[in-house]
């Protein structure tokens, strides 16, 4: 039993990262059906950011701030690559949004190799160790040993998730990009700013993967540059699982994979563990492609 | 002697019946068309006749075989052919590749004779070209023989894409809107297409044309479907006075 | 047009005579590399058939790459198999393995394939490193040289042709597809599947034998990889491989045959003659991918699939000079 909770806890945490990646994938691809390979190293841009600016502001001849610098940095950092975000979509989608599929497709894969490759450019290919790391205190649930931090993740993720599902509901933006979802031509008529909403979509996948990227780099303690890569496609798993283009499907999605894959490593060994993301990945593509909470298609042959 | 014969045929799309219970015939060597009101379900009807889309129920069976469960591709190679309402060519080959693929389902060769330039292949290869030209002059495009399909004028893309479903040898062509979008000279050229279709080449037509004049004048048969039900058929002057098909075009008397 | 067509003809036989000769002008360091812009040449081909021509992007190619570097290197250390005798297997592989991939993802969105392709990439490579067949991290290594009769391939020149011979048939082999009714109908699935479907053509069973097709190819850059190296590993096998054969493929022109030679060229050469700059190779690719895209998708040398004839001249002035999109 504590070994059965202690597995789930980890497992939640590494979800709460997933879901919050998936996010981004999912509303992106909901709105202008683009899979955008590059969204796992936006995280990893974020990571890096919030490595550099929390060096400013904590250790040795830092600024110390505390908590509240701390929190600043978190803020800025997300605002910085929600912008990065941005960009990326004007300079590399935007032209692009009316060719064939495969065009934007590889220019993704080109984002992608691009971020990747400015990041171990500027920052280096070794792995940096992060500024500030966790305490490691707790309390005992059952035997099985949950760190304050691993709470303090999960709670954070929750509060992004929650105000972004509010954003959506309730904001006037949120409505619109509903609306561009469903029809891009009629929303366009109906006065929405199609390209400002698809930019605004950029920037909010991007700040969400930065905040996942930061709190990855303090709860893991190291972040390299290709660390978006295999977390990118297990976000896209997770947003496949919960149906893409659904916002609470990714959320789900997201910390079912997380779990499935806690316990996969705890029974299968950490090797296994990336196939077997693949795996349903491609079993769930294959056999029920819409997800575990999208709508059933029309049958075609 | 019917050609394809459609039997309570149905269609759901989750909630909604798009097609209910629609049967009718069409006779061997005859022009026919189905017509109705926007959203009527004709299109429905088409996917589901050449297998783009399977019916909930019923049964269709084109010259003795049934075509239920079976792929589009298969469906051609037993003698149907399509067009789009809106034009679905290969927008950046040539005229002449485009026209090509029709002989793909009438031609066999494998890898093998591919890498070893057979005989046979040879032969096919050159059988293709001329079903391939032929079917391109027949249209009457020869000049636009090398170009690609998307730099056509928008009639001659149309005309292209009947070119390409010929090509394929079929028993009966079923023309999607043909005339949509076509001026009053390229909707003449077109009826005289579609009677030499049948006249020169033996091949029924079925079509769904919101142009009423164009329907008076070449077709033979109609099928009104609306809601997708069977609401009148017969001859254009019988179905166009029966006041089933004025309601459902009109709406009804009172209303007015 | 004849005398384009004559012409045509004397500028390859020339190309084939200045690639026979070349071994005996370059130095090892350059033979070398040429050697490898052969083996992309060969990948890339491969890669085409399925990107290019059928419009399916692959994102796993080095998969097929690495299925027929480890079945020729397991049967020849293992098994002691003579390496001819390990092609006709590793083609049998390399039809599985692209069927493998093939069947489940057929009926799928072209991105949710990209996707899938990916991952099975990142499993074979998983399994090369977990399993012990294939030596694990460090791989196979020892692998014997083969022979021709009693003479054994053992000289950097040797290998140079061996893959000469592999790279030319590869380029028949696509050309002669392209040119048949299989190629024209993958052609067509790219420009539009339904339509495609609807004149007749079974998109499923022409996909697979595209898959397999580029598997193939793909398998023998592979095989005859693993006899050159004499040792292989995971490592050759990664996605940033497959990516390499991706951007040589569309740097040249997707669907183009003598553009996805130049392409495969210009990824090996490139960062030989940007030495000193390594680092920054990987991020020139990268932005080079979005440029392609953006500013020139039909590639360096694109396909062509419009011509001129006589009925056309005079209309063509009219003609959009900009070359189309071939995707």
């Amino acid at each position: 039993m504590d070994i059965f909770l202690q597995i789930l806890f980890d497992g939640l945490v590494i979800g709460a990262f997933y879901s919050l990646i998936a996010l981004g994938y999912t509303m992106v691809y909901g709105i202008i059906k683009l899979l955008n390979f590059a969204h796992g190293d936006l995280y990893m841009i974020g990571a890096f950011v919030g490595f550099t600016l929390l060096s400013l502001v904590t250790g040795d001849g830092g600024l110390n701030t505390g908590l509240l610098g701390i929190g600043m940095v978190f803020i800025i950092t997300m605002v910085i690559v929600g912008l990065l975000g941005m960009g990326v979509e004007r300079l590399a989608y935007r032209p692009l949004l009316l060719a064939p599929r495969l065009s934007i497709l590889i220019t993704a894969l080109g984002v992608s190799l691009t971020l990747e490759n400015s990041s171990m450019l500027g920052w280096g290919a070794s792995y940096k160790v992060y500024p500030i790391s966790l305490p490691k205190n707790g309390f005992e649930i059952v035997g099985a040993q949950i760190s304050y931090a691993q709470i303090g993740m999960i709670v954070l993720s929750a509060l992004l998730m929650i105000g972004l599902r509010l954003f959506i509901d309730k904001t006037i933006y949120g409505k619109a990009m509903r609306a561009i979802a469903l029809d891009q031509t009629a929303s366009s008529l109906m006065g929405v700013n199609v390209y400002r909403i698809i930019a605004l979509t950029f920037f909010i996948g991007a700040f969400l993967a930065a905040g996942a990227g930061i709190m990855s780099g303090v709860y893991y303690g190291t972040i390299n540059f290709m660390m978006g890569f295999i977390i990118g496609l297990k976000a896209f798993t997770a947003a496949v699982l919960g149906g893409i283009g659904n916002i609470t499907g990714a959320m789900l999605g997201g910390f079912v994979l997380g779990i499935v894959e806690a316990y996969g490593t705890f029974y299968l060994g950490g090797s296994w563990k990336d196939v077997l993301a693949f795996g349903i990945l491609i079993l769930f593509l294959v056999f029920k492609p819409t997800g575990i909470l999208g709508a059933k298609e029309m049958e075609r042959m | 002697m019917s050609i394809l014969t459609v039997k309570n045929l149905k269609l759901q799309f989750g909630g909604l019946l798009a097609v209910d219970d629609l049967s009718f015939t069409v006779e061997k060597n005859s022009i026919s068309s189905i017509i109705g009101p926007n959203g009527a379900g004709k299109t429905s009807v088409f996917n589901m006749i050449t297998g783009f889309y399977r019916p909930t129920g019923g049964e269709i069976i084109l010259d003795g075989d049934s075509l239920i469960n079976k792929k589009p591709s298969k469906i051609t190679s037993l003698g149907m052919a399509r067009t789009f309402q809106n034009l679905r060519l290969f927008p950046n080959l040539s005229v002449l590749d485009n026209v090509k693929s029709g002989m793909h389902c009438r031609t066999k060769q494998t890898v093998w004779g591919a890498l070893f330039r057979t005989k046979n292949q040879k032969t096919e290869e050159q059988l293709i070209e001329e079903v391939a030209r032929e079917c391109i002059d027949f249209v009457g495009i020869r000049k636009y023989t090398n170009r690609a399909a998307k730099n056509l004028p928008y009639g001659e893309q149309r005309y292209l894409e009947i070119a390409r479903a010929l090509a394929t040898k079929p028993k009966i062509i079923l023309l999607d809107e043909p005339a949509a979008g076509l001026n009053f000279e390229e909707k003449q050229y077109l009826i005289n297409l579609i009677r030499r279709i049948r006249d020169e080449f033996n091949i029924t037509v079925l079509m769904i044309e919101h142009d009423m004049a164009l329907i008076k004048q070449i077709s033979e048969h109609i099928t009104v479907i609306d809601y997708g039900c069977k609401i009148a058929e017969g001859t254009p002057h019988e179905v166009l006075q029966d006041e089933k098909v004025i309601e459902a075009y009109l709406g009804k008397e009172d209303a007015v | 047009m004849k005398k384009f067509m004559k012409n045509k003809k004397q500028s390859l036989s020339l190309l084939i005579i200045v690639m026979l000769v070349l071994p005996f002008v370059l130095n090892i360091y350059w033979l070398d590399v040429l050697t490898f812009v052969l083996f992309y040449v060969v990948l890339a081909q491969g890669l085409n058939i399925v990107v290019g021509y059928t419009g399916l992007l692959d994102l796993g190619y080095a998969a097929f790459f690495a299925v027929g570097a480890y079945t020729t290197a397991i049967l020849m250390t293992t098994f002691h198999w003579s390496f001819w005798l390990t092609l006709p297997v590793a083609f049998l592989f390399a039809v599985v393995a692209g069927v493998i991939v093939g069947a489940p993802t057929l009926r799928l969105r072209s991105d949710y394939l990209a996707i899938v392709t990916l991952g099975f990439g990142e499993i074979v490579r998983i399994l090369a490193i977990n399993l012990e067949i294939t030596g694990s991290a460090s791989g196979i290594y020892g692998i014997p040289r083969p022979t021709i009769g009693s003479y054994v391939l053992s000289t950097q020149k040797d290998f140079y042709y061996l893959i000469l011979v592999v790279a030319i048939l590869s380029i028949i082999i696509v050309y002669r597809l392209g040119n048949s009714r299989i190629g024209r109908a993958w052609v067509y699935i790219r420009e539009d599947e339904d339509a495609a479907e609807a004149m007749g053509i079974n998109r499923i069973r022409l996909k697979l034998l595209s898959y397999a097709s580029g598997a193939v190819i793909g398998s023998f850059a592979g095989s005859v990889f693993a006899v050159k190296m004499t040792a292989i590993a995971p490592l050759s096998f990664s996605f940033q491989q497959s990516v390499m054969i991706l951007l040589a493929v569309v740097l040249g022109g997707l669907g183009s045959i003598r553009g996805v030679v130049v392409g495969a060229a210009l990824v090996i050469v490139l960062p030989e003659i940007l030495r000193g700059v390594d680092d920054w190779r990987h991020l020139i690719f990268g932005v080079s991918l979005i440029v392609m895209m953006v500013f020139r998708p039909q590639g360096i040398w694109p396909a062509k699939h419009e011509a001129d004839d006589e009925d056309d001249l005079e209309e063509d002035e009219s003609k959009d000079k900009k070359q189309s999109v071939p995707v």
